[in-house]
């Protein structure tokens, strides 16, 4: 009897231990640590990469990959206060897109969540086989490096020197800055509305900006009111323009008599520095299939831009904004090194655009 | 009849001040009797002044002003002081005497602003763009030394000084306190003093006339290998006064490697941009809306 109270608890003991394995994954980790095809090399790596085990990532490349361990674990965990280094990748989507005895192409989508959103990263890698596993030949990082030097950079800073609170009523005040809606157009999209358009600081001070939409029914009574959030440049400089975005989901267009706009502008401390040029701006299709813009972007000041939004407006035939998009570039922008992005130009907007401007957000952790 | 005011209620503090503010003038009615009161129509604020008041005995004085009460016992048959401190409110006062036979009278004063002393000036906006018509609002409120506004018609003289160029002086009158006027900005860019003068009292402000939007604008192309280096001329608006410093000049140009844009700050008056030219390319520059002229390039720089 005291034998088979032991024999049970020790079989208990292992089918829970079983179970627990199976429960955490550990067949399906089994499965694609053995490698024994493409696609589960490349899932087996995701996974590393997913756990932040760069070593053991950097370890399962094929023995041709181009790179070395600290430059592989930059790029995937980000570096110099990049979007990247406040991201994590969620869940990886792998294709086969061609494959012999030897050699296989493999289509990975990335999406990596960050404090900014979802991001979408899309990579053709090879993968080899190595006797009976099969490796992934990671590519060279396409990292520029910049001679060190000294950049001068003098743009104007603007400060602010507010108003003394103990001063009487009536003391000499400066004007928040003149921002002005230079377009607005109202579209349907996807069953909502969306209200977009462009706003231009015609001041010659700095604007911190906010543009608010409301919605109005046939009887003038407010419908929603919403604010353009991250889908616009808030800090304008004199002159600058920036392209605005407001989604309305839930409101339909056919509910809507009429828009009420509101830009509200405050007088900011800014810097004219760093200037980010566009570079070789196209339009083209991604890995996916889907309508990109891309291009580069070069900072061309001295210090680092950690985190770079790309803002893009684009245009029909009558020059009448017909679409906003944005898209978050998840690497530091170092000084003088081109980072391409693309950003996503929905089908229907693809087919109607004539042309499109694109500008830059950026953020810096020494910015002002 | 027996005033309420003699009994026995406190009236120094809150709730019952305001009591008292409600029922005293039942006191003064027209079927009570008592010591007359002969107090001047209008007296200008904080100047002292007597009242004389007949009969003889003890009394209680009270002054209720607009935004105060003073309570007083006073001897009849003696004139009665007023305090400056007081009347510095301008405003209706009220002024009540009841005897010891509980019978009151009263009468009425109106505090007036005294000389003026101070002005608060609004000048608007802080920055205007040049030549623009109807831009500037100036605003004067004309307040006596007790912060009184000065509702009887003054004088007010807007002294304007522009940076260059002779200033110029505009006469203008009260009314309810107010002076008021408006005015074109000038061609030139630059400070503007605004002062506002009433009496001796004298109050500045000063108002930025900027530059408009770029007028003309136009760049020029220097190659070297590959780039071109851009450069507008100096960025001016129509007038000739230059854009400031940190207004963003707008490059685009558009070659076989697809478009390139560039939003750079002018700087001492100037905007600079350099690109890397493949083929043939065609550049454009603007200011804001404003756009300037077109640079092709035929790709063999």
């Amino acid at each position: 009897m005291k034998w088979a109270l032991v024999a049970f608890l020790a079989i208990a003991t292992a089918v829970l231990v079983a179970f627990a394995w199976l429960q955490s994954g550990g067949m399906k980790q089994h499965t694609m640590f053995s490698a024994v095809t493409p696609e589960q090399a490349v899932q087996a790596l995701m996974s590393q990469i997913q756990a932040h085990n760069y070593q053991q990532a950097y370890a399962s490349l094929d023995r041709s990959s181009d790179t070395d361990l600290a430059s592989f674990t930059r790029e995937l965990a980000g570096s110099d206060g990049s979007l990247r280094t406040y991201s994590s990748l969620q869940t990886t989507e792998v294709s086969p897109l061609h494959a012999d005895r030897d050699q296989a192409l493999v289509r990975v989508r990335m999406n990596w969540s960050s404090a900014m959103g979802s991001l979408d990263d899309v990579r053709d890698f090879d993968v080899r086989r190595d006797g009976s596993v099969w490796r992934l030949v990671w590519p060279k990082p396409t990292l520029s490096t910049v001679p060190q030097q000294v950049v001068s950079v003098n743009y104007l800073n603007w400060d602010v020197i507010g108003r003394n609170p103990s001063q009487n009523w009536g003391a000499q005040e400066v004007d928040a800055p003149k921002v002005r809606i230079t377009s607005m157009n109202a579209i349907a999209r996807s069953g909502h509305v969306v209200i977009l358009g462009e706003v231009e600081n015609e001041d010659t001070v700095p604007a911190y900006l906010n543009v608010n939409a409301t919605l109005l029914k046939t009887d003038g009574s407010p419908i929603e009111e919403e604010g353009s959030f991250d889908l616009i440049s808030h800090v304008l400089l004199p002159k600058q323009v920036s392209p605005y975005r407001i989604d309305f989901p839930g409101v339909r267009m056919d509910t809507v008599k009429s828009v009420r706009m509101d830009a509200r502008a405050l007088l900011v401390p800014a810097s004219a520095d760093p200037v980010i040029a566009v570079s070789d701006q196209a339009l083209s299709k991604d890995g996916l299939d889907r309508n990109v813009l891309k291009g580069e972007l070069v900072n061309q000041s001295g210090r680092p831009v950690n985190i770079a939004q790309v803002l893009a407006t684009y245009y029909d035939n009558s020059g009448k904004v017909i679409w906003v998009s944005d898209g978050y570039v998840d690497q530091a922008l170092m000084p003088q090194v081109p980072v391409p992005f693309a950003v996503d130009i929905p089908d229907d907007i693809a087919g109607r655009l004539k042309s499109y401007r694109v500008i830059v957000n950026h953020y810096s952790r020494t910015s002002n | 009849m027996k005033c309420p005011a003699r009994s026995n209620f406190a009236f120094r503090k809150g709730l019952a001040g305001l009591a008292l503010l409600c029922v005293l003038p039942w006191c003064a009615l027209p079927w009570a009797k008592a010591a007359e009161l002969h107090v001047p129509a209008i007296v200008e604020a904080g100047q002292a002044f007597s009242i004389l008041v007949e009969g003889s005995g003890q009394a209680t004085f009270y002054l209720l002003g607009p935004d105060h009460v003073v309570k007083r016992s006073v001897s009849l048959g003696r004139d009665l002081q007023i305090q400056s401190s007081d009347v510095r409110t301008a405003g209706r006062y009220q002024l009540i005497l009841c005897d010891l036979a509980s019978s009151c009278t009263s009468a009425t004063s109106e505090v007036r602003a005294a000389q003026p002393a101070h002005l608060s000036f609004f000048l608007h906006p802080s920055r205007v763009p040049v030549s623009t018509r109807d831009s500037i609002d100036a605003t004067a409120f004309v307040f006596d030394q007790y912060f009184n506004l000065v509702l009887t018609p003054s004088a007010v003289d807007f002294r304007i000084t522009p940076a260059s160029g002779a200033g110029f002086s505009r006469r203008v009158s009260t009314q309810k306190g107010v002076a008021w006027m408006r005015m074109d900005s000038t061609a030139h860019e630059g400070r503007v003093q605004v002062t506002v003068v009433s009496g001796n009292v004298e109050e500045a402000r000063v108002i930025q006339q900027i530059a408009a939007e770029a007028c003309g604008l136009r760049m020029k192309a220097v190659a070297n290998g590959n780039m071109v280096a851009l450069e507008t001329d100096p960025v001016r608006d129509c007038s000739g006064n230059a854009l400031p410093d940190g207004t963003v000049v707008s490059f685009t140009k558009i070659d076989k490697a697809g478009k390139s844009t560039v939003d750079t700050p002018i700087k001492k008056g100037i905007a600079r941009v350099q690109f890397s030219v493949h083929g043939r390319a065609q550049i454009s520059v603007a200011c804001g809306v404003v756009l300037g002229n077109e640079v092709t390039l035929n790709g063999k720089l």
